[in-house]
């Protein structure tokens, strides 16, 4: 889902990044070390289809926030009865 | 309302990320085998469908989106501890695979959007609910206001810093006005996702929501006592 409306999105500036751009404190910004990054902005680099490509870098976060979150799962899930801990 | 690098001088970055790893330690101290074999499952869930949506930006005003953040709707399903985790998770894997909040500043980011903003939810969530009659109601019309104060703190939070270390030139006071009003949007945004995500939660599965653990009685029990009786 995030993959297909994401496209669809507002690609307006966020409330911090049009606040900071209305008062001039933008102009310290610096690009992130990875800007250039395959998958900077959800997007994936080299791929022209703008739907395409949104959607493939949507699909993967959600896939990498689902591995993540697994891991969360397992942390947080109390140990079963007999369950050595 | 993820920061890119260099907006906050490197002082203030390091606080917020000395602050933001406490946090985050404490969180993931408290929340060990905390969730049984129904609620566990929805810590990942939480984090996959905030990230989904923090995609999905909605206009605001003229030239503006917003997003939600999650903060309050993580800690009222699963929460205070666990959606620290979530948050960190969330704002982590933006920064770090999709350059979304500058790297500098996962620090601060992580601080805003996910301890601030827990914080403050959890905080306002116990306090309002000891007020009002524990129904469903009171508790979608609590998290729909917590989620909105809870964009307000974070926003707020971010001035704070600013005032610390920004790097530009500028004025605090229009800084504050301008960030905090395109937040208040943002924020009506927030409590309604909020409010409605929580609303279809305790409808189906109330027994998920960490927030109404106190509150709603168990469906199980009242089955056992009218068998007995």
């Amino acid at each position: 889902m995030a993959g297909f409306f994401s496209f669809y999105a507002s690609s307006q500036p966020d409330g911090l990044e049009r606040a900071t751009a209305e008062q001039g404190l933008d102009v310290t910004a610096i690009d992130s070390a990875n800007a250039d990054s395959a998958l900077a902005d959800y997007g994936v680099s080299g791929i022209e289809n703008q739907r395409l490509s949104g959607f493939l870098g949507g699909a993967v976060g959600v896939a990498l926030a689902g591995i993540a979150g697994t891991g969360i799962y397992f942390w947080v899930r109390a140990p079963k009865a007999g369950e050595t801990k | 309302m993820h920061m890119p690098d260099g907006l906050i001088n490197a002082q203030v970055s390091i606080g917020a990320a000395v602050i933001a790893a406490g946090a985050i330690t404490v969180g993931l101290k408290k929340s060990k085998g905390t969730l049984d074999s129904q609620t566990a499952p929805l810590a990942g869930l939480v984090a996959v469908f905030i990230f989904a949506f923090q995609m999905m930006n909605f206009p605001v005003a003229a030239g503006t989106s917003g997003h939600l953040m999650g903060g309050a709707l993580a800690s009222i399903l699963v929460g205070p501890y666990v959606a620290i985790l979530v948050m960190t998770v969330v704002v982590s894997l933006q920064a770090l695979v999709f350059a979304d909040g500058g790297l500098s500043a996962l620090g601060l980011n992580l601080l805003n959007m996910g301890i601030v903003s827990i914080v403050v939810s959890a905080l306002l969530f116990a306090g309002l609910m000891k007020l009002l009659p524990k129904t469903r109601t009171s508790i979608i019309g609590v998290s729909a206001t917590v989620a909105f104060i809870s964009v307000l703190a974070s926003a707020g939070a971010f001035v704070f810093e600013y005032s610390l270390g920004g790097n530009a030139t500028y004025n605090i006071a229009s800084v504050l006005i301008s960030v905090m009003s395109v937040h208040v949007l943002i924020g009506i945004g927030e409590a309604v996702i909020t409010g409605l995500t929580i609303g279809a939660i305790l409808a189906t599965r109330a027994d998920l929501v960490y927030g109404a653990r106190s509150f709603l009685p168990a469906h199980n029990l009242l089955i056992k006592e009218s068998v007995v009786a």
